[in-house]
């Protein structure tokens, strides 16, 4: 009972973790048609900027903060002055230009993390009122990941409302439905373009702090996450916030069982949905507008 | 000897709309059909329909006497049906030449050979070439695609149609956007087709076809409104009401 | 044209005898790897297929001979023989899933097929040796000759490389090569023209994959060793780095892609340990300012200039 228990709780902690690092991914994907192969790269950046400012003295929540602003940053700068480029090229050329560029800024970052950090996993130190265990019965459960899973909640909750209240919001739904038509309605595609990138890649920054006292910090951690939010997105549908919800949750269980009772196809058994997905639904998981 | 094209009942919708609704059209060997109809008539949808990259929800389509209906689209080239398309879809980056090869591999079996280079097909070549004598583009049979004028890519069009040997021939607008000259050398061509070859064409452009057409379809939000010979059709009253009155 | 072939055979076979030890093993991982990246270019290049997960067939190729040789006990032969055809059939098990869709649906189930091999291989330890991999692997004695000196390996494999070059070559310019390209650049018209557009790319993901597998058995008879990091994802990128940055859609263009990668990995390593970086900076410099590649970009430069 006890085990059931304790896995199913960090399996919620990692679905909450995957939701900070997807929910990002998706909206990008969704409204931009852009593959941010980049993600994984921004989740781990965020982690190492987290670790400097603890490091430095900062308080936790100033930390996430400081880490998501700092990726939310540079994902602004990729945006504005990388993948803008890309824009003018014939839809085909488009996508797999996306891709490969997100994919050579990955490998620029996480070496560059590689440098300014070192190859030691460090893990990201919690102040002393999240850390500590509680207790339920014979039962001890870290604090930290049930606020994890707390937090993510409240991001989620905050996303919705933005995206159902706000008129950024409207605009970036309608945009997901159909660009085109949006677009014709005068919808600022520009300025929608970079804030999304910068939204999405600051929600991931954050999720890298947030995960760094749980999964630790270290090279390798953007192409160890990367596949997930990947895994996640396909499972969930693209630009949709609840499909990222509940397939975040969906592989945190997965993966977290996985790994405690199959350790050695922990990985088989993640990836597995995601081919059945595709292969049984290839369009419908594109929506129409298609792959 | 079968009808070149039997539909009967032909049904297609998009998302709830029809866009093709209980169309039955019959075309005899060997004849030249001309297809009218205003924007959105579903004419486009018909060929699609017919080559098989549409698949329709009912209804029956047959070609020379064979069952096509649902038939992928390279059976259905197989079978003898070419077309051309109304956007163009040429190979950009290749020649004239290699395009017209492209099409005549299709229907032959060698489309399959990995091992010969191609260009030791001294035959297909040949034979690709004779292809664009036919349409008058022998001349620029080495130039990149990219590289000629919309009138000449309309014609290339004809040619890959015509290098597939139909025996129903469809061809999609193929005098949209030509020069006068342009449209005059095409409609030479049009003429020189042999009667083993049948034709449905839709084109907007009347007098050109017209005169090609031996008897007219019109169509109208995806149904058969009516069907006769040029002095029939020329004065019906509701076809007179589709194209000046609403 | 001949000229300029005659002079790069000679430069090749020169190699072992003007370049001391280190660089011929250079030039063997070059080689090595301009077969991975060849066989890729099948799919990328000319069959406008981009996939995320080839590493898993010059890993799996490179694990099943290493087990078959330490753990089965099979000859050399015996077992690349068994490591080629079982590599064969897993592309073309692979194939019929990945080719459920094109585009993005395809580089998502080739990346997911990718890391489940990764995966394995990775954790299955009592299987595959896990993160230590498999060890004590040896080369193979062909006709009875050593290959355990540089030389004597470069010589093997650059052999190796011109017959699966030139099989690729002989692909690329036959009828059905033909069909690939067109299915890259008009699918729905090459279909209408009567031809078999998804059994095209099938056969193609084929033999993109057994040809991944040659490449992958040279990768383990010159390491003498394999380990999980193989069919990472980041195996998978550096291979689509090479061929983007080579030139997709062209014969030269992989392996100029690879040599680039693989003399930024060995030597310039050396100088600079910022390679990596190095790398991501050039790919997207390409990828933004010369997107058809080095090797039609140079082509290009050179005919302009001529031109003027």
């Amino acid at each position: 009972m006890g085990f059931w228990l304790i896995q199913g709780l960090n399996g919620l902690a990692l679905g909450g973790l995957l939701f900070l690092l997807s929910s990002g991914f998706s909206l990008i994907f969704g409204l931009m048609r852009v593959a941010n192969l980049t993600h994984g790269a921004f989740f781990m950046l965020g982690a190492y900027v987290g670790l400097s400012a603890r490091w430095a003295g900062v308080g936790f929540a100033s930390s996430v903060l400081l880490g998501g602003l700092a990726v939310a940053v540079t994902g602004g700068l990729v945006e504005r002055l990388i993948l803008r480029r890309l824009v003018t090229r014939p839809p085909a050329q488009r996508t797999l230009a996306q891709v490969l560029v997100t994919l050579g800024l990955a490998f620029i970052i996480a070496d560059g993390c590689l440098w300014l950090w070192g190859g030691d996993p460090m893990p990201l130190p919690l102040p002393a009122a999240l850390s500590g265990a509680v207790r339920v019965g014979t039962i001890a459960f870290p604090f930290y990941r049930l606020v994890v899973v707390l937090i993510a909640v409240v991001v989620a909750a905050a996303l919705w409302l933005g995206l159902e209240r706000t008129r950024a919001g409207a605009m970036i739904r309608a945009g997901v439905d159909d660009m085109e038509m949006a677009s014709g309605l005068g919808l600022p595609v520009s300025r929608l373009f970079t804030g999304v990138f910068c939204l999405g890649a600051g929600l991931a920054g954050m999720g890298g702090v947030l995960g760094g006292p749980i999964l630790s910090v270290y090279p390798g951690l953007d192409t160890d996450m990367l596949p997930l939010a990947l895994v996640v997105v396909i499972l969930g549908g693209i630009g949709s916030l609840s499909g990222a919800l509940t397939g975040s949750f969906i592989i945190g269980f997965i993966y977290t069982f996985g790994q405690a009772l199959l350790p050695d196809l922990a990985y088989v058994i993640l990836f597995l949905p995601m081919v059945l997905v595709l292969v049984v639904r290839p369009r419908g998981l594109f929506g129409a507008r298609g792959a | 000897m079968a009808d070149a094209l039997a539909i009967v009942g032909l049904r297609k919708s998009f998302g709830g709309l029809p866009a093709i609704n209980g169309v039955t059209i019959t075309v005899r060997a060997g004849e030249r059909r001309l297809l009218l109809g205003p924007n959105g008539a579903g004419k486009t949808t018909l060929f699609n329909l017919i080559t098989g990259e549409l698949r329709p929800d009912g209804g029956r389509i047959e070609v020379f006497g064979r069952d096509t209906t649902g038939l992928r689209p390279d059976r259905c080239a197989h079978l003898g049906v070419g077309r051309t398309y109304q956007i163009l879809t040429l190979f950009p980056r290749i020649t004239l030449v290699q395009n017209v090869v492209l099409a005549l591999l299709g229907v032959s079996a060698r489309r399959w050979d990995p091992l010969t280079p191609l260009t030791a097909h001294a035959a297909l070549w040949t034979r690709a070439r004779a292809v664009l004598a036919r349409v008058g583009l022998d001349d620029r049979a080495d130039r990149p695609v990219v590289e000629t004028s919309y009138g000449e890519q309309r014609r290339l069009e004809i040619a890959m149609a015509l290098a597939q040997s139909p025996r129903l021939l469809l061809l999609d607008e193929p005098f949209a956007g030509l020069s006068q000259p342009e449209r005059h050398l095409l409609q030479g061509v049009l003429a020189a087709i042999p009667r083993d070859v049948t034709v449905l064409m839709i084109e907007h452009d009347m007098d050109v076809a017209l005169a090609l057409a031996d008897r007219i379809t019109v169509l109208h939000y995806g149904q058969v409104i009516v069907e006769g010979t040029r002095a029939e059709i020329v004065t019906h009253p509701r076809v007179r009401e589709i194209y000046l009155g609403g | 044209m001949k000229g300029f072939a005659v002079l790069i055979a000679a430069g090749l076979l020169a190699v072992p005898v003007v370049a001391p030890p280190y660089y011929v093993n250079v030039a063997s991982q070059i080689l090595i790897a301009a077969v991975f990246a060849s066989s890729l270019n099948l799919l990328v290049g000319y069959a406008g297929l981009t996939s995320l997960g080839h590493a898993a067939y010059l890993g799996f190729a490179a694990y099943t001979v290493g087990w078959l040789t330490t753990r089965a006990g099979l000859g050399h032969l015996a077992a690349a023989v068994l490591a080629l055809g079982l590599t064969t059939i897993m592309a073309a098990f692979f194939g019929l899933l990945a080719l459920r869709g094109t585009g993005l649906t395809f580089l998502m189930i080739t990346l997911a097929l990718g890391q489940i091999l990764w995966g394995i291989a990775y954790r299955w330890v009592s299987l595959t040796g896990g993160d230590n991999g498999l060890t004590g692997l040896t080369r193979p004695r062909p006709l009875g000759l050593d290959l355990t000196p540089p030389a004597a390996y470069y010589l093997f494999t650059l052999a190796v490389t011109a017959v699966t070059l030139a099989g690729i070559a002989m692909y690329v310019r036959s009828p059905l090569g033909a069909a690939v390209q067109g299915s890259r650049d008009q699918p729905r018209r090459l279909q209408a023209l009567g031809h078999n557009v998804w059994m095209v790319r099938w056969l193609t993901f084929v033999l993109a994959g057994a040809a991944a597998g040659v490449a992958g058995l040279l990768f383990v008879y010159y390491n003498q060793f394999v380990a999980p990091g193989v069919l990472a994802l980041t195996s998978s990128a550096e291979a689509l780095l090479m061929v983007i940055a080579g030139g997709a859609g062209t014969l030269p263009g992989p392996v100029v892609g690879a040599a680039i990668v693989v003399a930024l990995k060995t030597i310039v390593s050396t100088y600079l340990t910022r390679w990596v970086m190095l790398l991501g900076v050039v790919f997207v410099l390409i990828v933004v300012f010369m997107p058809e590649g080095i090797v039609p970009g140079l082509a290009r430069v050179w005919r302009t200039r001529w031109r003027s």
